[in-house]
């Protein structure tokens, strides 16, 4: 391949390469106007400047030499990288429970890609027991790429694929499924398949890892570790999201997937149960539930998966003069259902009653959540709420935004009947919609307070 | 082959490092001095052991660009330790602690690097490129330290020949270590992420007292830019050595620049007898393909004995494990370092890899202290069937760290048939060294995909290459012509005050000797009473000496005004007075010399100075009123 051999470079750089025929991973010298420079040289990544050669120097360092400085380069010979990671056979023991491992993107184990910069995941059941031998301790493991797709571009097609696939390996009598995602969106994926796979006798533990694992501080090897041990081990048939759950190496949390949002940028803790408290606490060594209101693990292969899904629905997070417009575009364009994140108890601004009152007449369904993410939709107790009520705002409980629009999605799939979708909207299926929120679970501490400081002094966070 | 034997340390000639072919090079680590750390804004420099809170992890070892493990990686994760970290929420955010991506790099730490690279005359990159350089001992909590070249091949001059300088890296700082004993070490994190510069160079250093002489002169030459720390800790060497047929070996951390030479003497002197220790073995027809261990459970055996740290162990439930090294009676008390022998090499890996950190962690058949009981050894070695030219090791630990720990002594011995393993090695208060960890190559290294390489514009250099000061030889040479004192010279080449000295000199035309006494001694002389005072900026130099030269204070007057700036922080004249003036004060104090009651006649002149000096010091030269009063000091007397 043509390109390859000049793999990434543009422009200046690339015509320099040309001119002395130094492909990447020569062994070079190259000689500049300032100096000379030993190494090999590397692809370029394709949104770096067009205007550097990078060469591996020999202590291991990269560096960029400006093209139009470069005079000469000898070529002494070339060192080609071949990423690997040490595949091994994944050894089989009857003994022990077959868990299989859905792949949809994310990285779980990975290598690194030159040209973007980029992480490629690492996912054969070879590849993951040379990075996470561990692994073979707990289950016999069984991979399946479904999709390689970043965690943004996951969509009904790879919701319903994903859902199909689960069916499919409960019937063939797996005892565990864990499915690997990219951390953005893990949660509006683990919200659907709540409602997509109902009734599983198995535990289905979506997982990812919020540091790549190509660094040594990753959390991948140890979610990969819990999640599996779950998957295999735990008397859990829910769909669930297991991940860190302090930044500690310690253990990780199984949260119930309708309940469950990404709360930070970075952290390796990021995911957190709203409203309620997780199921349970998971380490290498134990599963600890934290609770036992959860449906348990079953001998039967009755899943029922049920993948219907109407597109066409919206999610709109109110702020203060928002335009009754941004209502008035999503009725133009046909769209069949409206989840609105108001604001505080569940409240929007008096000019968009006209877009709200429209959307009745069309036949939109429009359900209210609170951008506050804790807390009930409370419409009776405002005037204003009332008022919403009359224009066929429905109040989606405790239900997370993000929640309802999958449930609404999935809901409209299923009838057109805006009475039916009310039915199904407002009956629990996975505990998107909770009686009461107990009063540990809402519990965000605030740093500086004695108290708080006292606590975080004592428990590894 | 080896046939010389080193002598002590003090009686080592140049021709004996020559004749065991003694190299060595330095890595010399410098913090770099700014207000924030190198890739997020915490402040750098603040250091306290107190902390808020613990934070646990573990590494693992990942692959490199170049699709290899790294030989270190792999054995620090055989020692699977537990990482705490400590840390207080005012020098540390989340990004340290690896919660958080890295932020832009600092750009007054990257300008400073840059400036210093040209001062060395360095090559310097078009782009910088942010590598990871993987740590698995933790102490970084990324398991990686963000590292990036600015400039290769300078070179500072040294004796008649040069000494190269092959690159020069900005990189962050690494956690400071509390503890590390079993399975947990334990780190303190307020250093974590400071930005400095690690200027690494040729091996070109024939002895040991050169060794320390070029961190010297490195140490001295980037201190002139002013933009480095100073103090405790702020300096860090490793220091490379080998002899011929030896290998690289790296001694780390190196905190004072005075104990290299005795720190690369024992690092020669241990590489030489290992290969003298491999001849002997060779002697012996011991070789690594003939190399025979054996390792047997003898607890049982041990059941009563009387040795203390056995009986423990015994009590505790552990493992001991024996170790037969065919053929090797006598060589674990072979020396390698001053006082100390090969099994300290095997003693240091078990306590590193298999995390036996009490010591001591192993004992051997040819020990001469007291261990356990020559009928138990007897015992031990008629189970484990050995023979009288063999040694017999033992370890103990739980079951796992005791199997670690008998590899380990097996490992370390076949080593020694084969030569000098590559490894870094810790530096000892008493001049010796001990094993670290294996030496990392440069498959630890790979590209951050955090931050995008960061062009270095042509513009940019020149402008910083405008602030640099002269190279310190360069300077001394100059210092020495213009005769100034030979205890100034060092100190004042090495300053921040380079390039306003040479204005003083040059452009104010004012007596070279007068203004490098002011700048150092001065201030030297003024340290002791304000201890804990910065240095003077070169910008109230400035002012004073403007000062002086506007004829607002006198020389004295420099002295006080830098004695009530270091005071107050805040500079005030004491105004230069006039001749009549000064006519007045002599007459006021001579009555009020008359009225006193002095009874040594020769004191008289000496208080009627010190009455009028008390009311003009700072305001006119001291001479000038000795004159006045016809009083020549105490030199002619
Ligand atoms: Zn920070």
């Amino acid at each position: 391949m043509a390109t390859d051999e000049y793999k990434g470079y543009r422009g200046e750089a690339l015509s320099t390469l040309k001119n002395f025929n130094a492909l990447v991973w020569s062994d070079v010298e190259i000689k500049t106007s300032k100096g000379s420079y030993t190494g090999i040289i590397l692809p370029r990544s394709e949104t770096a400047d067009p205007l550097h050669v990078v060469i591996k120097l020999r202590s291991g360092y990269n560096i960029g030499i400006a093209a139009n400085k470069i005079q000469n380069i000898k070529i002494a010979g070339r060192k080609e990288a071949h990423y690997k990671i040490p595949e091994k056979e994944f050894p089989f023991d009857p003994k022990k429970p077959n868990v299989k491992l859905l792949g949809t993107g994310g990285t779980i184990a990975s290598r690194l890609d030159y040209r973007t910069g980029a992480v490629i995941p690492a996912f054969s059941p070879g590849e993951l027991y040379g990075s996470v031998p561990e692994l073979a301790d707990i289950c016999n493991l069984e991979t399946e790429k479904l999709y390689g797709v970043f965690s943004e571009n996951m969509g009904p097609e790879q919701w319903r694929g994903t859902a199909e696939a689960i069916g499919r390996e409960i019937e063939k009598g797996v005892q565990g499924i864990v499915i690997g995602h990219g951390t953005d969106t893990m949660h509006h994926t683990a919200a659907i398949l709540s409602f997509m796979v109902q009734n599983s006798p198995v535990p289905i533990v979506m997982v990812g890892s919020q540091r790549s694992s190509d660094r040594p501080s990753s959390d991948a090897a140890l979610n990969l570790q819990h999640s599996v041990k779950t998957a295999a081990e735990s008397d859990i048939a829910e769909v669930m999201v297991c991940m860190f759950g302090p930044t500690s190496d310690t253990y990780g949390l199984l949260h119930r997937g309708t309940r469950v949002r990404k709360m930070h940028s970075s952290y390796r803790s990021t995911f957190r149960t709203i409203g309620d408290i997780p199921i349970a606490m998971v380490s290498t060594e134990k599963i600890t539930p934290i609770r036992n209101d959860y449906k348990k693990r079953r001998n039967d292969k009755n899943v029922i998966v049920n993948t219907a899904f109407e597109e066409k629905v919206s999610i709109v997070y109110y702020y203060p003069n928002m335009k009754p417009d941004i209502i008035d575009s999503l009725i133009d364009n046909d769209y069949k259902g409206i989840v609105i994140a108001g604001t505080g108890l569940g409240h929007v601004n008096k000019p968009l009653y006209p877009a709200l009152k429209r959307a009745k007449e069309k036949g939109i369904a429009v359900y209210m959540t609170v951008q506050t993410l804790w807390g009930y939709v409370q419409m009776y107790v405002y005037d204003t709420g009332r008022d919403m009520m009359e224009l066929g705002v429905i109040p989606g409980a405790n239900m997370l935004p993000e929640v309802g629009y999958m449930k609404l999605g999935w809901a409209l799939g299923q009838t057109n009947d805006l009475e039916k979708v009310r039915d199904i909207m407002m009956t629990p299926i996975a505990g998107e919609i909770t009686e009461r929120e107990p009063s540990n679970g809402y519990l965000i501490f605030q740093g500086g307070i004695p108290e708080v400081e006292e606590f975080i002094s004592k428990y590894r966070k | 082959m080896h046939k010389f034997i080193f002598k002590p340390f003090d009686e080592m000639t140049e021709k004996d490092y020559a004749m065991v072919g003694f190299k060595s090079g330095l890595e010399i680590h410098q913090q770099l001095l700014t207000e924030k750390k190198l890739f997020c804004r915490c402040p750098a420099g603040r250091y306290s052991d107190k902390y808020d809170a613990e934070i646990l992890r573990h590494m693992r070892p990942t692959l490199s660009e170049l699709g290899e493990y790294d030989g270190t990686a792999l054995m620090e994760f055989k020692t699977k330790k537990e990482i705490i970290y400590r840390i207080k929420r005012e020098t540390v955010c989340t990004y340290e602690m690896d919660d958080t991506p890295p932020f832009q790099i600092d750009e007054h730490a990257l300008d400073s690097a840059l400036a210093i690279g040209m001062l060395y005359g360095c090559t310097m990159v078009d782009e910088v490129h942010i590598a990871r350089k993987q740590y698995l001992d933790g102490s970084i909590p990324t398991g990686f330290q963000r590292t990036a070249i600015v400039g290769v091949d300078g070179k500072i001059p040294y004796k008649n020949r040069e000494i190269k300088i092959i690159q020069l890296s900005i990189e962050e700082d690494a956690c400071r270590e509390v503890s590390d004993i079993g399975h947990r070490r334990v780190y303190i994190t307020d250093r974590l992420g400071m930005p400095l510069i690690e200027t690494v160079t040729g091996p070109d250093m024939r002895t040991p007292i050169e060794v320390a002489e070029v961190a010297q002169i490195c140490r001295r030459l980037v201190r002139s830019t002013g933009r480095v720390r100073t103090g405790i800790g702020a300096g860090r060497e490793d220091v490379n050595v080998s002899v011929t047929g030896g290998t690289r070996i790296e001694i780390k951390g190196v905190p004072r620049i005075v104990s290299i030479p005795l720190l690369t003497y024992n690092e020669a002197m241990r590489q030489w007898n290992l290969l003298r220790l491999r001849e002997e073995l060779k002697r012996r027809g011991i070789t690594e393909k003939s190399f025979k261990s054996k390792t047997e459970n003898v607890t049982k055996i041990l059941r009563k004995t009387r040795y203390q740290p056995i009986q423990n162990a015994i009590e505790q439930g552990m493992k001991i494990n024996c170790v037969l090294l065919q053929g090797y009676k006598g060589l674990l008390r072979w020396q390698t370092q001053t006082d100390t022998y090969f099994s300290r090499e095997i003693s240091d890996r078990v306590r590193v890899v298999a995390c036996l950190t009490t010591l001591p962690n192993i004992i051997h058949s040819d020990s001469s202290g007291d261990t356990i009981a020559a009928s138990e050894w007897q015992n031990i070695k008629k189970q484990i069937g050995g023979k009288d030219d063999d040694t017999l090791v033992l370890v103990w630990g739980d079951e796992q760290d005791a199997n670690t720990g008998a590899q380990e002594i097996v490992i370390r011995a076949k080593e020694a048939t084969i030569g000098i393993p590559s490894e870094t090695r810790q530096a000892f208060r008493d001049g010796t060294n001990g094993f670290e960890r294996i030496l990392p190559g440069p498959d630890r290294m790979y590209p951050d995909t955090d931050l995008p390489p960061k062009r270095i514009e042509d513009e940019k250099l020149e402008k910083l290459c405008l602030t640099l000061p002269n190279r310190i030889w360069e300077n001394e040479k100059w210092y020495r012509k213009l005769k100034i004192p030979p205890n100034v010279i060092e100190p004042l080449a090495a300053s921040k005050y380079t390039k306003l000295f040479e204005m003083l000199v040059k452009n104010s035309k004012l007596n070279p000797t007068f203004v490098a006494v002011a700048l150092i001694q001065y201030q030297k002389r003024l340290k002791t009473y304000f201890p804990k005072a910065k240095q003077i900026e070169i910008e109230t130099f400035e002012e004073i000496f403007e000062a002086f030269k506007s004829g607002i204070i006198s020389r004295e007057g420099i002295f006080l005004a830098m004695k009530s700036f270091l005071e107050s922080g805040k500079l005030r004249f004491a105004k230069k007075i006039k001749s009549t003036e000064l006519t007045k004060v002599i007459k006021d104090s001579k009555i009020a010399t008359k009225k006193m009651k002095i009874q040594n006649e020769e004191k008289k002149t000496e208080i009627l100075i010190g009455l009028i000096m008390n009311k003009v010091r700072g305001k006119i030269d001291g001479k000038l009123v000795a004159d006045k009063i016809g009083f020549s000091g105490k030199g002619k007397r």
